[in-house]
């Protein structure tokens, strides 16, 4: 009976495909995500109790609207740590940024001229960055770091250090893009939302995706199946400083006027927020929604010490003290699984 | 016909012949133990069928045709894969992505294109149940045994219908019940007429799979004999030089 051996070979190939050892309940609780998630809630909840200024409108406006900025920076720097490498870079090129938008709009050029431009000058910075890690193999910390300082200077220079508040003609569409809101969600957060939906996508159903995975787990197993490693590398460093390039075009409409001290040190709560969102600074593992979560984190501690009336000098500590946190939580995790 | 065919291949480095003009030959299907000690020239020899090498001399053939590789992606459009010692595995992600990795299928329309993973596990798990590995698709590579990891590193050679496959120390750092694992995967690879090249340091694996032996000492092939007309013994004795040719 011939249909029947390949009936029941079609079970066997689908129950074999079907077969998987992790249940869904199991990986939810597997994810860092979830349980970072779960601490923001109870965070959140424990506020609305003990403050009556945190439950309101204005106040959650303003906690979603601080967060995307770091989280939208932690969308690229999530794919760059994915892939083994770290990208040190981001504040400054958000400056830098916001500080290329400000100039030639104030120079009388429409937005999307400015913008185009700015965006232009990121990606540059990010090619750079990749080009030296991918092609000369330099250690993306070094490079990153000298690129932090680049990128900043380059800022100056372009300012002569002044401060900037007139945008020209279009300055009313900056403004709105960066500080207004639609339906009561702030602009900056529906951009969080829409390229974190992108990189997911991007991550999870793009070759590119799994190859930025592979290289971050075992990067001479990529180059060894064929994987173009040098390309995927750069492409990573080129997202991440796009996404800080995004953020400045942003923050420069928020905030109303460019300073070269824009975006300082704003990598260390990036890094902070992708590892505590469960990226692995190892390379390999780490996820969209994680990142936009462990921004969710550090912003309602912030915001928590300011409404408790805590001295906000405590914010470092409470941060560090996270990050230092969640990379233990993994290590603890990884110990157990080789016990068994 | 012959799957391979070594001619007079030589290979220096500055002073130094590595190899001293090895010819070999292998037919479809057949296993070929390659042995010989640390130094004898086993690595320079794959890696100038594996495409890595340019050989100094010689000529090599692929199905009675001349060929030339131009880096071990060329090799392996060739025909010629490779399962490295390490397997080249991404424990991160899924057995099936492993054996795609590089060669995902996709679908969508023109330039947008998403990884068909529906297609991919279909494909592996048909691999799998090919070499009658109990290997899942969607399990991670990091969940997995030594054999299974084994099973997606020679799954990933069958992809393209490799007619020939090296296969670079296999069994030298798994348990022993692996061992007998991955020794019925080379059987189930030669009994689809693949071409096997096993590299071992073990002598019960080769005598067990193999159906010749070949064994290399600096730099030239001093016996390839049918594994029935030679013993444990004698190819120990040809390796270490006691014995000085067969």
């Amino acid at each position: 009976m011939p249909d029947q051996t390949t009936a029941s070979v079609e079970g066997d190939l689908s129950k074999a495909i079907a077969g998987q050892t992790q249940t869904r309940l199991s990986a939810l609780f597997a994810e860092q995500a979830t349980w970072v998630f779960l601490a923001a809630v109870i965070c959140a909840v424990g506020l609305s109790l003990m403050t009556d200024t945190f439950a309101t409108p204005q106040n959650l406006f303003n906690v979603t609207r601080n967060f995307a900025f770091v989280g939208l920076v932690a969308l690229g720097m999530t794919v760059v740590i994915i892939s083994g490498g770290i990208d040190l870079s981001v504040g400054s090129v958000v400056c830098l940024s916001a500080m290329v938008v400000a100039i030639v709009m104030n120079a009388g050029y429409g937005f999307w001229t400015a913008a185009f431009l700015a965006l232009a000058a990121s990606a540059l910075t990010g090619f750079v960055n990749g080009a030296l890690i991918a092609w000369l193999r330099m250690p993306s910390f070094v490079v990153t770091l000298g690129m932090l300082s680049v990128a900043r200077s380059l800022a100056m220079v372009l300012s002569d250090n002044r401060m900037i508040f007139e945008f020209g003609p279009d300055e009313d569409l900056l403004f709105d893009l960066g500080g207004g809101s639609t339906f009561g969600i702030a602009h900056p957060v529906i951009a969080l939302v829409l390229l974190g939906i992108l990189t997911s996508f991007l991550l999870k159903w793009t070759r590119w995706g799994t190859h930025v995975f592979a290289i971050g787990a075992n990067e001479r197993a990529a180059v060894l199946t064929g994987v173009a490693v040098p390309w995927v590398k750069i492409s990573v460093y080129v997202f991440s400083a796009l996404m800080a390039g995004i953020t400045g075009i942003l923050e420069a409409g928020w905030l109303g006027g460019v300073t070269t001290n824009l975006g300082q040190s704003m990598e260390l709560a990036v890094i902070a927020a992708a590892v505590i969102g469960g990226a692995n600074l190892l390379g390999g593992a780490g996820t969209i929604t994680g990142a936009i979560v462990g921004a969710a984190l550090i912003e309602i501690i912030r915001n928590s010490l300011i409404l408790l009336g805590i001295s906000t000098f405590w914010q470092g500590a409470f941060v560090g003290s996270f990050i230092i946190l969640a990379v233990a939580f993994d290590r603890i995790r990884a110990l157990r699984s080789t016990n068994l | 016909m012959s799957v391979l065919q070594l001619d007079g291949v030589a290979k220096n480095f500055g002073a130094i012949e590595a190899l001293k003009g090895v010819s070999l030959t292998i037919g479809k299907g057949e296993v070929i133990g390659l042995m010989g000690d640390n130094g004898a020239g086993k690595s320079t020899l794959v890696k100038i069928i594996a495409g890595n090498f340019r050989p100094s001399s010689g000529r090599i053939f692929l199905q009675d045709r001349e060929v030339t590789f131009h880096g071990p992606l060329d090799a392996r459009r060739h025909g010629v894969e490779i399962v490295y010692q390490d397997l080249a595995l991404c424990d991160n992600l899924t057995a099936a992505a492993n054996v795609f990795l590089g060669r995902e299928l996709t679908r969508g329309f023109g330039p947008i294109r998403i990884n068909d993973y529906a297609a991919m596990n279909r494909r592996a798990a048909e691999l799998f149940q090919e070499l009658k590995s109990e290997t899942r698709p969607k399990d991670l590579v990091r969940q997995m045994s030594g054999g299974q990891r084994q099973a997606v590193a020679i799954a990933r050679t069958r992809l393209s219908n490799a007619d020939i496959v090296l296969m670079d120390e296999p069994t030298a750092a798994i348990s022993v019940r692996q061992v007998a694992e991955v020794l019925n995967l080379i059987r189930h690879l030669r009994d689809q007429g693949v071409a096997v090249v096993l590299i071992s340091h073990r002598m019960p694996d080769v005598f067990s799979v193999a159906d010749r032996v070949t064994v290399l000492r600096r730099g030239t092939v001093v016996a390839d004999k049918p594994v029935a007309k030679t013993s444990p013994e004698e190819v120990t004795g040809l390796i270490t030089g006691a014995i000085e040719h067969a």
